[in-house]
C-alpha cells in the first residue's frame, strides 16, 4: 500500500527540507521504495540537502507541462537505488502548477512506490495548496518557538479544513539544556498547545549542520538526531517505538569521549 | 519548587506558553484577545451571581469537535470554571 505524506509547517525555517531528507533516506534505508518531491518551485533546495543538484535535468514543472516523462525527471539518490528525487524548478513561480496536476501526478507515482514524501514551501498560498492537494497524510514540522508553534496552530486548522485527518507533530530542534531550565517550551508543552499527536522529537544538533554541508542526510547514524530521524520513519511504518531520550546522550560519558573525537 | 524560587521571575518558556495559550485562542475563533477577554469576565459575572468560582482557575478554549448532525468538525467553546462555593441564595 502506498501513501502521500506532505512536510508542511507554515512558517520558513524549521526543518522540513531537513526532515524530507533525512525521513525519506530513512525509509529507503528501511527498503522502502521512496520519492522525494520538491514542492517550493522558485526555491528549490531539497536538492542542494539531498547532495543531487548537479544531476538535475527535468523537473517538476517539465513534468506537469508534459516536457517529459516522470521517469526521465526522476533523480536516483547516490547511495540508495530505491530513493528518488523529483526536484522543483527554479526559474518558475507557484503559479506554474495547479492542485489538480499534482494530485493527478501524485497518483502515477503512487503506483510504484511506497512513500511519496511532498516538502511543502512555507506559507499558506497557492504553494501549500499544490502540496497537500494530493496528500493522505500530513506530518507538521515546528520548533519550540512562539512563532512556528502559531504558525503550525493555522496549518493544522487548514489541513482539517482540507480533510486530511492524519496530522502529526514533529518538534525539531529541541535543546534539552534550556528546557530543563524552563528557558524553552518542552516536547509537552508544545504537544498540550496544539493537541496533535507527536511522531517524533528531534534535538538541535550539530550533526546535522555537518550534515546538509556535505549533502548526504545523517539518518541511521550514530547521532542523537539521527537516531531520531530513525525512529520517526518506523513510526511513520506503523511501529510503536518510545520516545528517544534526549539528555541521555549529553551526559559525562559523551563529553568523554568528544574530547578525543575532536581533530 | 524551593523557597528562593519565590523570589526568581517566571521561566521564559512558561511565559511563551502562556502567551501562545491565549494568542491561540483568539486565532481559533477569529476574534481578538479584547474579545476573549470581554467573554471570560462576562462569564464570571453570570456564574458569580450563583455561586463563588475560582476567577483566576477559570480557562476558556475555542476548540474543534466533531459535530453530531452535520460532517465535519465544528469551533465549540470550552469553559472550565473552578467551583470554590455553591451558594444556595439562589432559591
Amino acid at each position: 500500500m502506498s501513501e502521500v505524506i506532505v512536510i508542511t509547517s507554515g512558517k520558513g525555517g524549521v526543518g522540513k527540507t531537513t526532515t524530507t531528507a533525512n525521513v525519506g533516506t530513512g525509509l529507503a534505508q528501511l527498503n522502502k521504495k521512496v520519492v522525494l518531491i520538491d514542492t517550493d518551485i522558485g526555491l528549490r533546495n531539497l536538492d542542494v540537502v539531498m547532495g543531487l543538484e548537479n544531476r538535475i535535468v527535468y523537473n517538476l514543472v517539465d513534468v506537469v507541462e508534459g516536457n517529459c516523462r516522470i521517469k526521465q525527471a526522476l533523480i536516483k539518490d547516490k547511495k540508495y537505488p530505491n530513493l528518488f528525487l523529483l526536484p522543483s524548478a527554479q526559474t518558475r513561480d507557484k503559479t506554474s502548477v495547479n492542485p489538480e496536476q499534482m494530485k493527478k501526478l501524485v497518483d502515477e507515482l503512487k503506483e510504484e512506490y511506497d512513500y511519496i514524501l511532498l516538502d511543502c514551501p512555507a506559507g499558506i498560498e497557492q504553494g501549500f495548496k499544490n502540496a497537500i492537494a494530493g496528500a493522505d497524510r500530513a506530518i507538521i514540522v515546528t520548533t519550540p518557538e512562539v512563532s512556528a508553534i502559531r504558525d503550525a496552530d493555522r496549518i493544522i486548522g487548514l489541513l482539517e479544513a482540507n480533510d486530511i485527518k492524519d496530522t502529526k507533530l514533529i518538534v525539531n530542534r529541541l535543546r534539552m539544556d534550556m528546557v530543563k531550565r524552563g528557558d524553552m517550551m518542552s516536547i509537552e508543552d508544545v504537544q498540550e498547545i496544539l493537541a496533535i499527536d507527536l511522531i517524533g522529537a528531534v534535538p538541535d544538533d550539530e550533526q546535522i549542520v555537518i550534515a546538509t554541508n556535505q549533502g548526504e542526510p545523517l539518518v541511521g547514524s550514530n547521532s542523537l538526531a539521527g537516531q531520531a530521524y530513525m525512529n520517526i520513519c518506523h513510526r511513520i511504518m506503523g511501529e510503536d517505538i518510545p520516545l528517544l531520550d534526549l539528555e541521555g546522550k549529553n551526559g559525562v560519558w559523551t563529553k568523554f569521549k568528544g574530547l578525543f573525537k575532536k581533530n | 519548587m524551593g523557597f528562593m524560587d519565590f523570589f526568581k521571575k517566571k521561566n521564559s518558556g512558561d511565559v511563551a506558553k502562556d502567551r501562545l495559550k491565549l494568542l491561540l485562542i483568539s486565532d481559533r475563533a477569529d476574534c481578538s484577545p479584547d474579545v476573549m477577554e470581554n467573554i471570560k469576565n462576562d462569564i464570571i459575572q453570570v456564574i458569580s451571581k450563583y455561586m463563588e468560582i475560582d476567577s483566576d482557575g477559570l480557562d476558556i478554549q475555542i476548540t474543534q469537535t466533531e459535530s453530531e448532525g452535520t460532517n465535519g468538525s465544528v469551533p465549540a467553546l470550552f469553559a472550565n470554571i473552578p467551583i470554590k462555593d455553591l451558594k444556595h441564595t439562589g432559591k
